[in-house]
């Protein structure tokens, strides 16, 4: 067991998988020298060198779409985009390309790259600069995408992540560099793809991801404390989405809360409350109530910036509603 | 380049103390806001200040009239109060408070005031800069005279958006002014080492469009430089200025500058456009007393900034659903009210 970072677990994922194969290397701006705008990159430039931590102009499309081409030529990139908020300006690089280079080629060559970036509010930067842009990834074909919550799983997805034979978009969260925890990475992870049941609870089912699995866990303690159970349903993964493990938690309980910092309108939480409410119809109590950001962009203001994405006590307030 | 000799240059004395006041208020805003963020009160750290490059923005800015637009980097602090900004609501909008600009929603990296034609500072490296293009193409179909300038850094050279827009800009004669403020550096990477194309006018020409280098230590030099392209493009020639500077200090108020050595640190803010003004000014026989009421005034004026902002409300928590579509539309319901009904149902 060590004491770890989620910062450093993402180096670490990266600087392990440099090491075991020789194909990996990260593209981006910043990465290099500067040690990544996060900080996630910073000292491998000294052991891998400026061709495996290979700086870039300010020029997104093409740093996106020079990983999918070297993913084409057989290497394995790991593109950095510093915000999540630039995959606008590479949209036609990831969506057009990357996605759909396998399937309209007839399967003849796949594009093995990951697209690490991070999203998210707590910093009053902007609406530019705070967004969870997690849907408009989800809703194209093509993509897998992954959203680590923990500092074990940074690890150990970003690792997976390295392993898979198609495009990895990787969306950490900003909020979550500095947060620490205690954790055994030798432990074997879970398969890739599987959600995880971070905590179970007879009353009510909270599925979710990234950095409000902690908002969920602790709404989840809080509501202990009155006498309410949660089960905490931690996805990792978007694509593939695990739902069996939302089936098994959801039929014995029949009551479901899905919870996701973006928008609310045609979001992830969207997706999953139908999918939820569809498969699981007979046994649901009450309709599936999504939990997500406001429908509007996010403030710098920092009152506004709060108010406008899930919180723990709205999580916790939203259950204690539903069991009312 | 940058060695003129003020009392022999058309740009005349009392040209160069209306330059150098201004430019000194560009600077005292800066360091005040440093300070708001040092003592907590700014929204974030994500403040880019203009300390270095307050010629660029002062001298263009000269040679621009009432009825110009001009769009922003996230170093645009300094453009925006050369163009007539209320430094005060400027600060208080980069503390989020509801008496700034765009009453804390914006903030530093988003600001904008549509009545001083400032079509807003962008967060987007680039993202401001094709907006020029659709101002100055009404300003040509309408007739209205005005030119419309983007402001934006070295680290904008290599998005392409950039050459899309001053090729279109050039392909239709549009009045649009290009000016980037070349400080050496975009975060930690110095131009050299972003491209091999650092003679930037040279893009610019390639084009079509007028294109000139200036050194940013005279504002002067920028200052005529800026009428030349400015005045051209209000003809129908569109032009592009790169000013050559440096910037003083670290990306955003966290960054130390790790990457660049004391030395050039130190040679780079011998380049100093406040300092070399001044110089001039003492040279050219105004007294000291008269430049120090200068920077009094400055000072006072800055000072006031951080107790207006410290002083102001945040926005009420209600004005998350405004102006997300024009006033009159419905606003978005809020999540706990659309929870409510539909838990309300049975
Ligand atoms: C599209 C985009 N890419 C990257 C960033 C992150 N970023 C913000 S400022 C900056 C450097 C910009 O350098 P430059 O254009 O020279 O402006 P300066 O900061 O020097 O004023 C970078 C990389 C961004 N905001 N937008
Ligand atoms: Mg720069």
């Amino acid at each position: 067991m060590a004491q770890m970072t989620y910062r450093d677990a993402l180096k670490k994922a990266l600087h392990d998988a440099m090491s075991e194969d020789e194909d990996v290397f990260v593209i981006g701006e910043e990465v290099g020298r500067y040690g990544g705008a996060y900080g996630v990159t910073k000292g491998l430039i000294d052991e891998f060198g400026p061709e495996r931590l290979r700086d870039t102009p300010i020029s997104e499309p093409a740093i996106v779409g020079t990983a999918v081409g070297a993913a084409m030529a057989g290497m394995r990139p790991v593109a950095e985009l510093m915000y999540v908020d630039f995959i606008g300006m590479t949209m036609d690089q990831l969506c057009n390309q990357a996605a759909k280079i396998r399937y309209m080629f007839g399967g003849q060559i796949g594009v093995p790259m990951v697209l690490r970036t991070q999203g998210g509010t707590g910093r009053s930067a902007g609406a530019q600069h705070s967004q969870s842009l997690e849907a408009w990834v989800m809703h194209t074909p093509g993509l897998r995408l992954v959203m680590p919550g923990t500092v074990y799983d940074a690890y150990h997805l970003l690792r997976q992540a390295l392993r898979q034979p198609d495009p990895v978009v990787f969306i950490e969260h900003k909020a979550l560099y500095a947060m620490s925890e205690e954790v055994d990475l030798d432990v074997p992870p879970p398969d890739w793809g599987k959600a995880v049941v971070r905590r179970s609870g007879a009353d009510l089912v909270i599925v979710t991801y990234s950095r409000q699995v902690h908002h969920a866990l602790q709404a989840a303690e809080a509501l202990a404390g009155q006498g309410v159970e949660a089960t905490v349903i931690d996805l990792r993964t978007l694509n593939p989405l695990d739902f069996e493990t939302i089936r098994q938690a959801v039929e014995p309980i029949g009551r479901v809360m899905v919870v996701s910092e973006g928008p609310l309108t045609a979001g992830v939480a969207a997706e999953l409350s139908a999918r939820i409410t569809e498969e699981c119809f007979d046994f649901l109590h009450d309709p599936v109530i999504r939990v997500a950001g406001e429908d509007v962009p996010i403030s710098v203001s920092v009152a506004l910036e709060a108010a406008s994405v899930p919180s723990a006590d709205l999580v916790a307030e939203t259950a204690r509603k539903m069991l009312a | 380049m940058g060695e003129r000799d003020p009392k022999t240059t058309e740009g005349s004395n009392t040209d160069l103390v209306g330059l150098y006041s201004q430019m000194r208020r560009v600077r005292t805003f800066e360091e005040r806001v440093g300070e708001l963020f040092v003592r907590g009160l700014s929204a974030g750290s994500m403040l880019h200040l203009s300390i270095g490059e307050e010629s660029a923005a002062v001298g263009v800015c000269a040679a621009m009239k009432d009825g110009d637009t001009f769009t922003t980097h996230h170093r645009g602090h300094g453009i925006f109060l050369a163009r007539g900004a209320d430094p005060e609501r400027m600060m208080a909008e980069i503390a989020g408070k509801q008496t700034g600009y765009c009453h804390g929603k914006g903030g530093s990296m988003h600001i904008a005031d549509m009545g001083l034609g400032h079509l807003g500072a962008n967060a987007i490296v680039g993202g401001g800069i094709p907006a020029v293009v659709g101002a100055a193409l009404v300003a040509q179909q309408r007739k209205t005279g005005a030119v419309s300038v983007a402001f934006f850094g070295d680290g904008a050279m290599q998005q392409g958006i950039l050459y899309e827009s001053m090729n279109m800009a050039a392909l239709w004669n549009l009045p649009a002014v290009f000016v980037c403020i070349n400080n050496q550096y975009g975060m930690g990477t110095r131009i050299d080492q972003a491209t091999r194309a650092t003679a930037l006018h040279e893009r610019a020409i390639a084009f079509g469009l007028n294109g000139e280098t200036v050194d940013g230590l005279d504002v002067i030099a920028v200052r005529d430089a800026a009428q030349r392209i400015v005045d051209a493009a209000r003809g129908g020639t569109p032009g592009f200025l790169a000013i050559d500077c440096y910037r003083f200090f670290g990306h955003a108020r966290k960054d130390k500058s790790p990457y660049r050595d004391a030395d050039e640190e130190e040679e780079g803010r011998r380049k100093d456009p406040v300092a070399f003004a001044r110089a001039a000014l003492v040279e050219a026989g105004h007294d000291e007393a008269e430049l120090d009421a200068i920077d009094a005034a400055a000072v006072a004026e800055m000072d006031a900034t951080i107790d207006f902002a410290d002083r102001s409300e945040e926005p009420p928590l209600s004005s998350m659903f405004r102006d997300v579509f024009a006033v009159g539309e419905p606003e978005p319901e809020p999540l706990a009210d659309r929870i409510d009904r539909v838990l309300a149902r049975d």
